[in-house]
Formats: structure tokens, sequence, C-alpha cells
């Protein structure tokens, strides 16, 4: 009989060491499904965590992996903040969607100026578009106790609606015949979001990330509200009698993921992606909830966990150019490697004992 | 516009099939919400529903037998969530989304020598003079088998939770786990099979996606149903007979925004192809503001439980 | 400065090397997908496509592909890495790749750029093509015109872009030159790819009394829908879309328009070993068989049949262009003078409806 027994505080070997038990897991299931598939799985194993950091072309790749990583961190520093509290932001995928609506339309209107102002303008107007967009759910819950989980969700299609109305209707490159699509931020130096170093992927949306890191860190450590979040999440009532105030929780919570969001989306869309197009919505608002977990909820494990997420995607992609490894095998690989994390997060926290016991 | 064209007996003969997968899953997802089980994972159970019930129907030829195989599928990917959750103790809004990412790329791999085929599906009951009724014919006698199971499920799992022993148990589950526990009930138990029983359902929602109302297999062709799945539980108040109801709205919605374009109707296509979701969350607020905050929600939805004893 | 840091990569790892001087070596031949393979339309027609170029260069050429790549920033760096990997020329077949193609260009002068469906060449190395899809629609609509009895026929439509309105117009105007009373419906999916939808939008169609569907969205799901409704008494035919959707032969559906890239695929990647590759804008249909009709079934009278034949030979022969004057616009203006044909200009940015048609175009 094999039981659990839960550790008195969480062990700090496990807790380092489990990431890399679930890497190597995932290694073994992963080479033994890209075997199935007749592909040689060391080097599908090597081309996916390997070469994009130390192969031939990692000068390119490792900057990639930043830009890829930076949206999934901002998002999730944001996110984890909630999830700390108790606040279930499922949504950042439409705030994400329009903060880069509200942010490339805030430039636009100003095309073709070459003020210094319209970028930082685009700033303030994505984190406003995002705030806002989570305020929905915010104000909804506060004012009728409606669930923010669904709110938000359900406010993600909107905001797929909205975007391809954007991307097909109002912001329209009217140069591009017809075509959807906005005019391309990248071309318009004002209102462009460019590497800043050559070479290191790293644009503002880098920056962001970092800051965002950093002041979650010391909020969370250092400050009243982090001492409030942590509180309302582990024992609500006491939360409620210790004088935390509910409804500034949630405002602050769901505002701030939802600003830190709408900053993703206004940072992609003026830097790697360019232009507003109907498919712009990449999926990072919801892969940013498994890095809000994976990172343990806390600013630092989710840079880790972010860059992991990101190695995935970037080698990920490589093996399946390279190696002819079909899509899916790809997303498939990155459920498994998700699984394993969580499964042996147990490690962390029980003990395993072999033996008699009690059945639970 | 020319509102006349559109025929109420039709829409709502339509609507009852667009509504009958989101209803099978989010049927599925209200008992394991109830055992105090959160699964997000409705989406990749849906999928591989989808695609293991359309690889047996195609290889057997039987539809049925396709279900059948779609249940055990979604069954089982919804029993990874569990030992993951219930025994190994991972949270579970993580494991559940990475549920629904598993789910996408494992079903899109089974599925890569099934595109482009067709599978037997499932004819509409003929039940003689019945069928030929003006307007009930249609709506009422007029469906595919999967309909008809889908309303007795909705009746059975109504039942269940209030009649028998059984659900009794479960809802204590989901209302107390440690209280359960101590009256000596197997929560751990009661929950793993209510998230097989959830699995099952989303997996009976997505084969009939692939087997009746599309229907073919095609990558990622539940397009978000499992998640609307999830908020018509909550939209239900997690009560079978609601849960009917908003799979029936939501539905009919969706085929309501349709004919209103087919019709003509001079209503932005964006926003007519947004109506459902904002009319999900408007009737979210109405159900809230009277039910009072949150009073229906299982006391233990999505807390892990580990007997420490 | 990105630029030239990553053109000064690629020169010290030879990857600029023209493709003339390892004649030796197959040429190395990429294909960015938007969607997976299996989906049995779009994607998979250019698929089909990379198989036939291996099909007729054999050893002479090694082709990669990746799936499912998403438009913006994560088709750039899949663009790259496959300019990176060795790829001598590059198709990248979906619209929304036309600012990532020419980015990756700019790095790479010496790969040929290949962008489906776009209009931005902006450098010496890029080249655009597209296809004719309205000459299939002309001869669809023609067909729809002799098929219709309840003069009702119906345009499930992707997104409102020029390509799907052209369609639209083309479809009508054919259909309408054979049944004076037609009338077009037109739904908007606003999806590229929702089976579900596509069949709730079929059976809305259906409901009001559409008996011809014609799709502007790949999936076969408005097939299945028709060959329900048939199956319980209905009279509803439909088109293959994309690919030929054969499945559902002989009726529902009664022909298809198949979107055929292996002739335009063959020439380009032969033209790069032979080292004559140009840039160029293509925009080639039934003459250059890029747009091809499936079997016609006889399910369609004989008298169609023989209409829509007549009319794929004059436009295979280019004697016959399906936007022909005298047609005016939606709201009456004169378009096209009689005899007059429509210039490639105005039909690649078309943003309007032709005379008879009613509704919006969604803005």
């Amino acid at each position: 009989m094999i039981r659990l027994e839960r550790r008195p505080t969480p062990s700090r070997v496990w807790a380092a060491a489990s990431p890399l038990v679930a890497v190597a897991l995932t290694m073994v299931a992963g080479g033994l499904m890209f075997a199935a598939l007749g592909k040689d799985p060391f080097e599908a194993i090597r081309t996916i965590f390997w070469d994009p950091v130390f192969g031939e072309f990692a000068w390119y790749f490792r900057g990639q992996l930043l830009v890829k990583a930076a949206p999934l961190i901002l998002i999730a520093v944001g996110l984890a903040m909630g999830f700390r509290a108790g606040i279930w932001n499922i949504g950042a995928e439409g705030q994400y969607i329009v903060g880069a609506i509200c942010g490339a339309a805030a430039g636009l209107a100003f095309y073709p100026s070459e003020s210094w102002l319209i970028f930082p303008l685009m700033v303030i107007a994505g984190a406003l578009g995002g705030f806002l967009w989570a305020m929905i759910p915010a104000l909804l819950k506060l004012r009728f106790g409606t669930n923010e989980i669904l709110v938000s969700l359900m406010l993600v299609y909107v905001a797929e609606n909205l975007l391809a109305s954007a991307a097909v209707n109002w912001l329209r490159n009217p140069d591009a015949v017809g075509f959807p699509g906005s005019r391309n931020l990248g071309r318009w130096e004002a209102a462009s979001n460019p590497e800043l170093i050559a070479g290191t992927g790293a644009h503002w949306g880098v920056v962001a990330a970092v800051i965002a890191v950093i002041f979650a860190q010391i909020m969370m450590t250092r400050h009243l509200m982090g001492f409030q979040i942590r509180l309302a999440g582990a024992a609500p009532r006491a939360a409620r009698f210790g004088g935390v105030n509910t409804a500034r929780l949630v405002i602050f919570c769901l505002g701030l993921s939802g600003m830190l969001a709408g900053l993703a989306g206004l940072f992609e869309v003026a830097g790697p992606a360019g232009q507003i197009s109907i498919d712009f919505a990449s999926g990072y608002g919801f892969t940013a909830i498994i890095v809000a977990f994976l990172g343990r909820l806390n600013p630092l494990g989710i840079v880790a966990a972010g860059l992991l997420m990101a190695l995935t995607y970037v080698g990920g992609e490589a093996a399946a150019a390279n190696l002819g490894l079909p899509g899916a095998a790809i997303s498939a690989f990155q459920g498994m490697l998700l699984f394993f994390l969580l499964a042996v997060d147990v490690l962390s926290n029980f003990r395993v004992r072999v033996g008699r016991g009690v059945v639970a | 516009m020319d509102l006349s064209s559109i025929s109420p007996t039709l829409l709502i003969a339509s609507l009852m099939v667009a509504a009958t997968p989101i209803l099978l899953a989010a049927l599925g997802e209200m008992v394991v919400e109830k055992a105090g089980v959160l699964n997000l994972g409705v989406e990749g159970m849906m999928i591989m529903g989808a695609i293991s019930g359309f690889i047996a129907g195609v290889e057997t030829g039987s539809p049925w037998l396709g279900f059948f195989v779609a249940a055990i599928g979604g069954a089982a990917m919804a029993l990874l969530f569990g030992v993951l959750t219930q025994v190994l103790l991972s949270n579970q809004v993580a494991t559940g989304l990475a549920l629904t990412l598993f789910g996408l790329g494992l079903s899109s791999l089974f599925g890569q020598g099934y595109v482009g085929i067709k599978a037997n599906s499932l004819k509409r009951l003929d039940m003689g003079f019945l069928s030929d009724l003006p307007f009930f014919g249609r709506v009422v006698f007029g469906h595919d088998p999967i309909v008809y199971l889908s309303l007795l499920l909705v009746f059975a799992v109504w039942a269940f939770l209030k009649f028998t022993r059984a659900g009794l148990v479960l809802r204590a589950v989901g209302e107390s786990h440690d209280a359960a526990h101590a009256l000596g009930y197997h929560v751990r138990r009661v929950r793993m099979m209510a998230i097989a029983f959830g699995g099952a359902c989303a997996g009976l929602g997505g084969a009939y996606l692939s087997l009746v109302r599309v229907p073919q297999w095609t990558e990622g062709m539940t397009a978000g149903a499992g998640w609307i799945a999830l908020a018509i539980v909550v939209f239900a108040s997690w009560r079978a007979g609601r849960v009917l109801i908003g799979a029936y709205l939501f539905g009919g919605i969706v085929v309501l925004q349709l004919n209103l374009q087919t019709a003509g109707a001079k209503v932005p296509v964006e926003l007519l192809s947004a109506a459902p979701y904002l009319v999900t969350i408007i009737v979210l607020v109405l159900i809230s503001g009277r039910a009072g905050r949150g009073g229906d929600t299982p006391a233990d939805l999505g807390k892990p439980f580990h007997a420490s004893t | 400065m990105k630029l030239t840091t990553l053109l000064a990569g690629a020169m010290a790892l030879g990857l600029s090397t023209p493709v003339l001087a390892d004649a030796h070596d197959p040429v190395k031949v990429g294909f960015i997908y938007v969607g997976p393979i299996g989906d049995g339309g779009w994607t998979y027609q250019h698929d089909q496509g990379r198989l036939a170029v291996e099909a007729e260069y054999g050893d002479k050429v090694e082709t990669v592909f990746q799936e499912s790549v998403p438009e913006g920033a994560d088709a750039e760096r899949a663009i790259t890495q496959m300019a990176l990997g060795g790829a001598d020329i590059i198709f990248t077949t979906s619209f929304g790749y036309g600012e990532a193609t020419n980015a990756v260009a700019a790095k790479f002068p010496d790969v040929k750029f290949e962008h489906a469906t776009g209009f931005m060449r902006e450098y010496p190395n890029v080249s655009t093509y597209d296809a004719r899809f309205y000459e299939g629609r002309a001869v669809t609509g023609t067909l729809a015109g002799y098929l219709t009895e309840t003069n009702k026929i119906g345009y499930i439509g992707s997104f409102p872009i020029p390509e799907v309105i052209q369609g639209i117009n083309a479809s009508y105007l054919h259909a309408k030159k054979i049944n004076p009373d037609v009338e077009m419906v037109v739904t908007w999916a606003y999806t590229w790819f929702d089976p579900a939808k596509e069949a709730d939008a079929a059976r809305a169609m259906i409901d009001q009394g559409v008996d011809v569907i014609l799709q502007h969205t790949d999936s076969t799901a408005p097939q299945a829908a028709a060959q329900e409704a048939n199956e319980n008494g209905g009279r509803v035919f439909t088109f293959g879309q994309a690919s030929d959707m054969a499945q559902f032969k002989p009726s529902p559906r009664v022909a298809s328009i198949i979107d055929d890239w292996a002739p335009y695929y063959i020439e380009r990647v032969g033209a790069v070993i032979d080292g004559t590759w140009e840039q160029q804008a293509s925009w080639g249909g039934m003459p250059e068989g890029e747009v091809v009709i499936g079997e016609i079934t006889d399910a369609v009278p004989a008298e169609a049949k023989a209409a829509a034949e007549e009319m794929i030979a004059a436009i295979t022969a280019g004697e016959y262009h399906p936007f022909t004057g005298p047609i005016n616009k939606q709201d009456g203006t004169p378009w096209l003078a009689d005899g007059e044909v429509a210039d490639d200009g105005t039909l690649a940015g078309m943003d309007f409806y032709v005379e008879g048609i009613s509704g919006d175009i969604p803005n």
C-alpha cells in the first residue's frame, strides 16, 4: 500500500528537484511518443530542449525565447496575484486582445505623425484597455455576485469578435486594397516596439515583464497588499474579520492582471506581431494561466516557467519543421510536460510511504 | 429583412441539435462539480470523445459503438485528471487546463488518418404518424436518438441527485469532504466516479459533434464548446433542469443569430456573432442577482482533499 | 541593426551561398501552413501541391513544412527558421503571412519567397501568387441558377474580404443570367474554420428555403447538413470547396471548385532548380490549371451541365471573363460598360456587391 503523508513544511529539496524530475519524465514519455511516430526520439528531444539554447542557430533562437516568454510572464505575474487571493481571472486572453486593439487604435488615430508621444500614449491606452475589460467581471462580481471565471471567459469570445471587426473594418489598413489587417506598426517608427539591443529579442515588453516581476516579488513579500492577498487566499474568513477590504482586493487583482495582459497585447501588436489581424490572438492569455501555476504562483518561479514554456514552443516548432513531426505531437508533448510537472509537485508537499496504512 | 422566412418549428428543432453537445458536457460537469471537483478540461475530454467516437464509428460502421467508445475515451481522459488531482493532489485549475491542451494535441494525432472520411450517422427516429404531426412532429418526435438520450440523462441526473442515497453522498462530498470523510464515506472514490461520469458525458457530447451534428472529423472541431459547457453549469446554478434550459438557450441564440443573418436582419455581424456570449453574461448577472451570492455553489468546489488520518 | 546582425550571421554560416553553386544538393523547398494538413481543405490542398513537387522532381528536391503556424510573430520565427535551415524557396500559404514573409525576405536575399493570396512584394526575392477562384464561382453560379426551384441560393462567407466578395458577385451574376428571379442570401460565419457553426449556418439557410448552398468555408459540414435535409425529404444542392468533397457525390454535392496548386509549385520550384526564378505576381485560374471544377454529377440536368462545361471551356480558352459588362454596382451606379472587362486592380480590392444582391457587406 502506497500512501501520502503530508510534510510539516514543503520540502525545499523536492521543490527544487521536482521540475527536473518532471522534465526528465517528459523526455522519456515524449521520446516514446516520438519513437511511436517513427522519429528518432533522441534527435527530437535534442531539437526541442538543446538546439534553441545551444545549437547552431542559438544566436537567433535565444532572442526568440525572450520574445515568446515575455508576454507569458507579464500576463502570468498578474494572474498569479489574483489566483493567490482566490480571484480567478481566466479571461486574460480577452484583456490581451482588447489591450492590443486599444493601443493600436490610439496610435493609428495619429497616423502618420512622428511625435515621440505616440508610443507612450499607446502603452497607456493598451494598459487601460486591458484594465477596463477586466473591470467588467470585477464590477459584475462586486455588484451582482456573478462568477468572474465565466464572465471573464465569455468576454474572451466577445473580444475575438471585436478583433475580427477591427481587422476587417474600422482599423483596416486603407492602403491594403480591401485586405483585412491594420497598418503595420513596426514600419512606423513612432508607434513601433523594436528590439532594443540587436539580436537579443528584448523589446519593451521584456523590460515591462522584468519590472512586473520585481514589483510583484516586492509587493508579495514586503507590502501590506501582498499580505492581504495571501491571507484572502489562505483563509478568506480570517481575512474578512482581519479588515481586508474584499471589494478593493477584487478590483486590484482583476485590474492589475487585466492591465498587464493589456500591456502584453500592446507590446505584441506594436512589436513582434506588428499589426492587428483576424488571427492576432495566439492563446497567450490561456497559456499564461498554466505558466502561473507551473511557477507555483511565485513571480520568480513564473519567470522560469515562462522560459521553459517558451522553449517547448520554439523548440517544438523547430522539431516540427526539421523532423517533420506533426504539430499535434508538439501540443501533446507540452500537455505531457504539464501533467508531469503537476504530478511531481506532490513530492514537495507529501512524503511517499510504502506500507500498510489507513485507507483514505 | 424578411423575418417571416424564419420558421419557429425548424428553429426549435435546429437549436435542440445545436445544444445537445454542450448539454451533455455540461450535465457531466455539473455532477463533477456537485462532488466538489472543478474540471476545466471539458474541452479536452470532448475532443477526445469526438475523435475516439469517430474512429470507432468509421472502423465498425456502427454509430452506436462510436458513442460507446467516445464515452470510454472521455472517461479515460477524465481519469487522468482524477489521478492527478485526487491521488497526486495537483491543482485542479491548472490540471484541467493542461488536460484541454493535451486532449487537443492527442486527438489530432489520433485523427491523422481520419480526415475527409464520412462516418455512418444516426438517422432521425421515425415515429410513424407522430413524426408527421405539425410542429410537434418535428420538434418533439423528429430527432435522432442521442437528443432523447440527453434529455433522459437530464432527468436521470436530477432524480439521482435528489432521490437516491448515492446522490446524497455525492452532494455531501461536494459540500464538505471532511464531514463526509468523518461519516465514513470514501471521498476519493466518490469523486473519481463523478469525474469519470463527467468525462463520459463530455465524450458523448464530442461524439455528437463528430458523428451527428457536423458530422466529420476535423482537428479542433469542438471550437470552444467545452468552455460554454462550463459556463452553463454555473448559469444553471448546479441544477439539472436549468442546465437543460441554459444549453437550449445558448443553442437557441447561436441558431437564431444565423437565422437572423440569413433573413437579412440589419444588425452588425460582429454583434450577432458575439451575442451568445453577451447574452450568457447578462443572464449570469440576472441569475446571480436573484439567487444571492453563490448560494448554490458546492462549498468544497475545487478544494483538494487529503485524509490526514 | 537586427537586419545586419542576422545577415552577418547568415553569411558567416554560409547560408547565403547562391543556389546554383551547390546545384548537386537537392533544392530545399519549405512550406508554411496556416492550418493542420488534416483540415481537408485549404492547407490540405497546399500539401497536395507539395507532394506533387516531390513526385515531379524526386531526388532533386527536399521538402519541409510546418503546420498550424499562427499568423503574426510566430510566422516570422517559423519562416526564419526554415530559411536558417537552408531552404532555397519558401511558400507561405496564407494571406496573413505577408508582413512576416517580407520581413524575413529582407534578411535572406538569396532565398526565394512565395506568398499566397497577398499583394506585398517589397524585395526582389518575394513573389506573390493567387488563384482566380471567381472563375470557378461563375461555373457553380450557373449551375445554381439551373438547380434552384425556390429561387433562393445561399452563400456561406468566412470574412468580408475581396476574394469572398468576388465569389459572391460572380456566383450571383451567373445564377441570375440563368434565372432572373434568383435571390442571393449571404451568411457571414466570421470564422475560417468552425465546422459546427458552418453546419448551423447551412441548416439556417435550408430552414429558410434556400435550396442551393455555395460555401466559402472549408469544412464538409454544410454538405452533411444538406444531405441530412435530403434524407428527410428535402431538395438541397451543394458544391465542394477547396477540395473535391467527393464523399458527398452525386448529391447533394453536384460539383466542386478545387484549388490545385501543383502546377504553380512545380513551375516555380523548377525555376529555382534551373536558376531562372524571377519575381512575379501570379494570378492564375482555369487556363493555368489552378482552379479546377470537380466532376459535375448526373444530379444536374443535362442542359445545365452542358452550359457549365461550355463556360469552363470558354474561361479556360481565355474567351470569357466572368466579370464582363454591363454590370452595375449594388446602388445602381454603372461599374462596367457593355463588353467591358473588369481590371485586376479593382477585382483584387473588390469591396462592393453588384446590383441585385441585397444586404450590406459588414463594416
